[in-house]
């Protein structure tokens, strides 16, 4: 595919010369991608979002999906609001990214925001129509992640940041259905929903509320080919009888620790699959692909360039130099995404064994569970304001379903309260209180009540588990 | 209390404080079917561990993740022995 085909979405679907037979489906429908020369998913109103800053804030992530192929190369910027985000974050993330439409499956968004230029409607079918489309502009591509306050981080990227991983001479021999249990808004998923444009393929996305029988039924009944998700994705499709609905010949997880024994289970389930492992964060990208069937990376891979890609080792974290990489962070306050060298410093902690690295957990005691990262800082601010409290540290628990767990650490303003059977109630009244304004992943699954807690000499809680 | 009812106790008790409607259980039932998500299964994981002292998912991992709710409490009945 020439370069050229990648200065938009619409580009390179224009150039793939046959798109019948190629197609989106999602929960409530299937779109055609033939159909986006007839039609349009905006009914029409592409050129008045023209040269916009757009937030896209849908229920159905196959709305979204048509949206941004209908907008990338014509809207200044495209805002991917993720399914599991509160739209109670929304007036914060405009405020935070200056923001002149919105495109939107709802008739409202039900949340007060600045008011903006156009609302437009969109859905997972055409308005039958010929509208002229023309890139016009490189588009920024907004993805929102999580952050210490629980508010989101805004991360800017381009198409070319973005699709930096696909390589683009693996014209499929044969018919490829992508899909993937991530929404597609968020980086994993949309890694998968760019590699289904740019290498031809057809994608079965699913949403948040569709069971899991459900969606391995579907993706059996489209013939998904090539599938992605989080260990925790997998590890609960493989505790449905309807895994077997699935025949992949690609199998490939990311996100969060792959360990060896969610790799040997895949590789017993799909013995004719590939199952490889990834890593890629939000603001570093793609940057490890591991294909042997086995947890970890080869040691030889850090400090050695391949491809565009650069990693080493530092302070015990892996550090990320390529293209692929987010140009930064954009909202109040925003820090710097890379180092003067142009380092970006993941966080993650790796560990040397045997030749091989093994990611061992994160500096910052970000806890992943299944997927969803939680910032300890945040819960501990909850758990805070209850009266009797006067300190606490949220710690993860390992768990072989989501990977993780978070518990929590509590000291009592009068020690004294726990001892003498009050402690039930206050554990009750402590987790009403998170449960009233966190998501239910960010919830600890247990409470401890403990006398003290070690403060450093920074005057910080010492976070053991980091 | 017995295995058997120390899971099925937990199971209960994590849905009623996950505020979900649980199936009505039986041997047969796919655990995905049972109204528990990942993450209600995760922390009945983490109460039988605490109750219990075995994660047999830690232990067990030859053997592939249990489908049905009698095949889960079968691998805890197991890891006791």
């Amino acid at each position: 595919m020439p370069p050229s085909d990648r200065a938009s979405l619409w580009n390179a679907l224009s150039a793939a010369n046959n798109l019948s037979g190629r197609f989106f489906a999602g929960a409530h429908g299937t779109v055609r991608l033939s159909g986006i020369f007839k039609g349009s998913c905006l009914g029409g109103r592409t050129e008045e979002l023209s040269g916009r800053s757009v937030l896209i804030v849908t229920t159905d992530p196959l709305a979204a999906a048509m949206a941004a192929i209908e907008l990338d190369g014509i809207a200044r910027r495209l805002v991917l609001y993720p399914a599991e985000l509160a739209l109670e974050h929304v007036p914060y993330v405009m405020a935070s990214v200056p923001t002149d439409a919105i495109v939107s499956d709802r008739s409202a968004l039900g949340v007060e925001h600045p008011a903006v230029g156009p609302y437009v409607r969109c859905g997972a079918s055409f308005v039958p129509g010929s509208f002229v489309r023309r890139a016009q502009q490189p588009t920024e591509w907004i993805l929102l992640t999580s952050g210490t306050t629980g508010r989101p981080k805004m991360v800017v990227h381009t198409l070319a940041s973005l699709t930096g991983a696909i390589t683009a001479d693996n014209t499929p021999a044969s018919r490829v259905v992508w899909s993937t249990f991530y929404d597609i808004r968020r980086y994993g998923g949309l890694q998968i929903f760019l590699r289904a444009i740019l290498t031809r393929a057809s994608l079965v996305l699913t949403n948040t509320t569709e069971p899991t029988a459900q969606f391995l039924m579907r993706a059996g009944a489209y013939g998904v080919t090539h599938i992605s998700g989080t260990p925790s994705h997998w590890r609960r499709a493989l505790m449905s009888p309807y895994a077997r609905k699935i025949q992949p010949q690609y199998v490939r997880l990311s996100g969060e620790i792959a360990d060896q024994g969610i790799l040997d289970h895949l590789r017993a389930l799909y013995p004719g699959a590939k199952v490889a492992h990834a890593f890629a964060s939000t603001e570093a990208g793609v940057a490890l692909d591991v294909g042997d069937g086995l947890a970890g990376f080869p040691a030889t891979l850090i400090d050695k360039r391949s491809g565009d890609v650069e990693m080493k080792v530092e302070g015990g974290s892996l550090r990320i130099r390529s293209p692929r990489t987010a140009a930064r962070y954009i909202g109040p306050n925003a820090p710097e995404i890379a180092d003067a060298d142009g380092f970006v410093d993941t966080g993650d902690m790796l560990e040397l064994r045997g030749g091989r690295y093994y990611f061992v957990g994160r500096r910052d005691g970000v806890i992943n569970v299944g997927g969803q990262k939680v910032h300890p800082e945040e819960v501990e601010g909850v758990i805070n304001r209850h009266p009797h409290v006067r300190m606490s540290l949220v710690r993860p628990r390992r768990n072989p379903l989501t990977g993780a767990l978070v518990v929590a650490d509590v000291v009592l303003e009068n020690g004294a309260d726990a001892a003498n059977g009050r402690a039930a109630k206050l554990e009750d009244e402590i987790l009403q209180l998170c449960r009233g304004v966190l998501p239910r992943y960010k919830v600890p699954a247990s409470i401890h009540f403990v006398n003290e807690l070690a403060v450093a000499a920074t005057g910080k809680i010492v976070r053991r588990d980091a | 209390m017995s295995i058997r009812s120390e899971v099925i106790t937990q199971i209960n008790r994590v849905a009623s404080e996950q505020d979900k409607r649980l199936a009505p259980l039986s041997d047969s039932l796919a655990l995905l079917d049972s109204g528990l998500d990942s993450l209600c299964l995760a922390i009945v994981v983490a109460r039988l561990e605490d109750e219990l002292g075995i994660d047999p998912f830690s232990t067990a991992e030859e053997a592939g993740p249990p489908v049905t709710l009698g095949e889960f409490i079968r691998l805890y009945e197991d890891a006791a022995k």
